[in-house]
């Protein structure tokens, strides 16, 4: 081979920095940025599905929901654990993940979704800065 | 060659004459039901249509119909009963309060008699009229012009209660519901509604900017069993009836039959579920 004392370092260079990100992320002393989202500060265990499925499917759920409410009059409550609870977001899931910034943002913010829920729909500390003036 | 050219001629003549003739021959051949827009029973509302009043007979009465009837009597001489209906209706819904004709949002508000009932003459009227203010709120009608003109289909007509409801996460902000609707039941958040909310109900959302509010006779109320807001207001008094317009024997029904009432603008045919007795 020509050139042997170049090209052999030169890919083990190019080697070694196409995979940098990985053996960067292997070795690194940082702490994990996967998010983790608070569990209910009331202690429930059980939600309305296994914890898998909400991850993945809790906005097609929340949509149905809205349509089930203000499109078909269907506001039959869910039973979670003997509680119940009415449909939507305020009423049912914020009643146990009462805390947006630490739950809903978590992975909202990892993912970088910015979903518009909360233009409308109050929160916990929404709900506390009118208490203050009031 | 000129044999064809003589023939494909004659052919597209033809399609053209057919093509262009079509739509008279169809129209003319269509039932009057067809031709009618959308009214489902044409044949009925094609004579009620010409009556003066908004109802063209009691041919329509199937299903739940809610409606609410206004006992102005009990409320006379009474402005702070008007207020605290208000008051009601705005602590229930998280309505802002901001001032100024272009930016506030009302669901239930009053006017003058002369605003509120514009076909009935205010000619010499008398002082109790004159004097006194009408509640005023959307009217739910049967036949929902804000309904008709909505692209996005935010405002609709729910089937199984008669009410005409405002899904908010759909509405694009268009207003021409506001441009339909004759009684100005519709309000428009030109601005984020949050810092004008005094005091939050956590059992309902708020609104964004952008979007159309109104009534909607307290849907979320009437799930839990209890009455809409404004007619609990004033339970004590008893000056607003709540209950299914089509329901013979419901209370609403009982005052119907046997008190005169009015409805706002009959002549537009829009059918309103709210009644008065003035």
């Amino acid at each position: 081979m020509y050139n042997k004392g170049t090209i052999i370092p030169g890919l083990i260079i190019f080697v070694l920095f196409v995979t940098f990100p990985l053996w960067f992320n292997a070795f690194s002393t940082a702490a994990s940025t996967v998010p983790k989202p608070e569990l209910p500060p009331g202690g429930e265990k059980a939600c309305i599905a296994p914890a898998a499925e909400m991850r993945a499917n809790h906005m097609v759920m929340l949509n149905e929901w809205r349509d089930d409410v203000l499109r078909d009059g269907d506001r039959v409550a869910v039973t979670v654990d003997g509680k119940q609870y009415r449909k939507g977001l305020q009423m049912a899931c914020m009643q146990c993940h009462s805390n947006k910034e630490k739950f809903c943002d978590s992975c909202h913010e990892y993912a970088s979704v910015k979903p518009y829920c909360w233009d409308c729909h109050l929160t916990q500390s929404a709900l506390a800065t009118k208490k203050e003036t009031h | 060659m000129d044999k064809q050219r003589r023939k494909f001629l004659k052919i597209a003549g033809a399609t053209a004459l057919a093509g262009i003739s079509a739509p008279a021959v169809v129209k003319l051949t269509s039932t009057p039901a067809l031709a009618s827009s959308g009214h489902g029973k044409a044949a009925e509302h094609g004579a009620a249509e010409h009556k003066p009043e908004g109802h063209g007979g009691e041919d329509s009465a199937k299903g739940v119909r809610l409606g609410m009837l206004i006992d102005m009597r009990k409320l006379y001489g009474h402005p702070e009963l008007l207020e605290k209906v208000a008051a009601a209706c705005i602590k229930v819904h998280n309505i802002p309060q901001i001032e100024g004709n272009k930016n506030e949002i009302k669901w239930i508000w009053d006017m003058a008699y002369k605003n509120v009932f514009p076909e009935h003459s205010s000619y010499h009227s008398s002082k109790i009229t004159e004097e006194n203010n009408f509640l005023v709120l959307c009217n739910h009608c049967d036949e929902p012009p804000c309904v008709r003109v909505c692209p996005t289909k935010a405002t609709f007509r729910d089937e199984k209660t008669g009410i005409v409801s405002m899904d908010f996460h759909r509405c694009i902000g268009c207003r021409f519901c506001m441009m339909g609707c004759p009684y100005g039941a519709r309000s428009f958040n030109w601005m984020d509604p949050r810092p004008y909310i005094k005091e939050y109900n956590p059992d309902f959302p708020t609104r964004m900017r952008g979007v159309v509010e109104k009534c909607n006779f307290c849907g979320e109320r009437r799930a839990l069993g209890q009455e809409p807001a404004c007619v609990e207001a004033v339970k004590d008094v008893g000056a607003i009836v709540f209950g299914d317009l089509n329901d013979p024997d419901s209370e609403i029904r009982q005052i119907l039959d046997k008190e005169h009432t009015i409805q706002r603008k009959p002549s537009l045919g829009t059918k309103p579920s709210v009644f008065y007795i003035v």
